[in-house]
């Protein structure tokens, strides 16, 4: 019989997961986001122009950065989501594997819940197993991390790696109050614009 | 017929550098056309949804986009429309048409006939074209509204544009 509440005893917090991404990350790297919690726990990291974050559009994190680690090929593409987002767009993963972009890196910040509902259980709270299923998808780098010496060792390949890569981070399921970042669409689209293309990213 | 070249034509003068599709008989020229230009990365989607969330991205990033699909795959983008008008990002789709004219399968008709009202639902524009005379035009029309106009707009490709399908019968 599967424990649906093991991930309440996970060791690693999405927080501090977020705060040392974005720590190793620098001003430069480009984030995407997916609904819902990685959107509070990079914000609560620390907002900037150069973070794009999905409010909405379930299943459209990595399909969305792959368009941008196209447009973007000298620039590293960090994607951070939920397993329950990822799970909705399994697909994409496929597709990335196809394109095989070297610069994007997506990390499954996976607490095997629906965070924004009620943390009901996912599918990974069952069988589901993302890592695998990306592996199994075609992408090359891929795995799961359970440990803080775990992420220290994975941070330097998401962040300077070869990719396309996929880590699952299996976090805690806890409560946390929301940090959020600006909601309206079309002026994050214009922040990031602007900060990535300068002036001519207005139009 | 070789009005998918005045497709190609649109996009390579509109500066299209992501074209990104679900296979369709009807695009399969154009699609072709696409993979062999070097000037132009050419993605294969497991669904059209992705296709949608692909073009925000690469607007993002300055560049260009196009979604080559069926109508069925109309469908499969609804929720993910919502990010174009929320964002206000461009959008330019080129949809071949099922459920018309001599569609022989009837699983075809449902999503044919909802397609235009569908996309109306996620306030996307949508234009349709029959004449292949007219496919130039209406596609560079496309192209401008979405990345000059800063709009989301559809182009439906009438099913009396590709060779009658059937599957012997």
């Amino acid at each position: 019989m599967t424990d649906l509440t093991r991930a309440d005893q996970f060791p690693l917090k999405r927080r501090d997961v977020a705060q040392q991404i974005s720590d190793a990350g620098g001003e430069d790297l480009l984030i995407v986001t997916g609904l819902g919690s990685t959107n509070w726990d990079f914000t609560a990291a620390g907002d900037r122009d150069l973070i794009f974050p999905l409010w909405g559009v379930m299943g459209g994190a990595v399909p969305l950065a792959l368009g941008l680690t196209i447009a973007q090929p000298e620039r590293r593409v960090f994607v951070a989501t939920g397993d329950a987002e990822m799970l909705m767009g399994l697909g994409s993963l496929a597709t990335v594997a196809v394109q095989a972009p070297q610069n994007l890196a997506i990390a499954v910040f996976d607490n095997e819940r629906y965070g924004e509902t009620g943390m009901q259980a996912t599918a990974t709270a069952h069988n589901a197993d993302i890592a695998s299923i990306a592996a199994a998808s075609g992408i090359n780098v891929t795995g799961t991390i359970r440990e803080q010496a775990e992420l220290d060792a994975a941070i330097p390949i998401m962040l300077e790696g070869s990719g396309p890569s996929v880590h699952v981070i299996k976090v805690r399921a806890e409560p946390l109050p929301f940090i959020l970042p600006p909601k309206d669409g079309a002026y994050l689209k214009d922040r990031f614009r602007k900060a990535l293309l300068g002036d001519a990213g207005i139009v | 017929m070789d009005w998918w070249k005045d497709i190609y034509e649109a996009m390579k003068a509109a500066d299209v550098k992501q074209v990104v599709y679900v296979p369709d008989a009807g695009h399969a020229k154009l699609i072709d056309a696409c993979i062999a230009d070097n000037d132009m990365r050419a993605v294969p989607l497991t669904t059209e949804e992705e296709g949608i969330a692909m073009l925000g991205g690469a607007w993002l990033g300055g560049q260009r986009g196009v979604l080559l699909m069926q109508s069925s795959g109309v469908g499969n983008c609804i929720n993910m429309l919502g990010l174009m008008q929320t964002c206000r990002f461009p959008l330019a789709t080129f949809i071949t048409m099922r459920g018309q004219w001599h569609e022989f399968n009837p699983w075809q008709m449902a999503m044919g006939r909802g397609t235009e009202p569908a996309l109306k639902a996620m306030d996307v524009m949508v234009e349709s074209v029959e004449d292949p005379a007219d496919v130039g035009a209406q596609s560079a029309a496309l192209l401008h509204r979405a990345f000059v106009g800063m709009h989301a707009g559809a182009l439906l490709l009438h099913q009396r544009l590709v060779p009658i399908k059937t599957f012997g019968d």
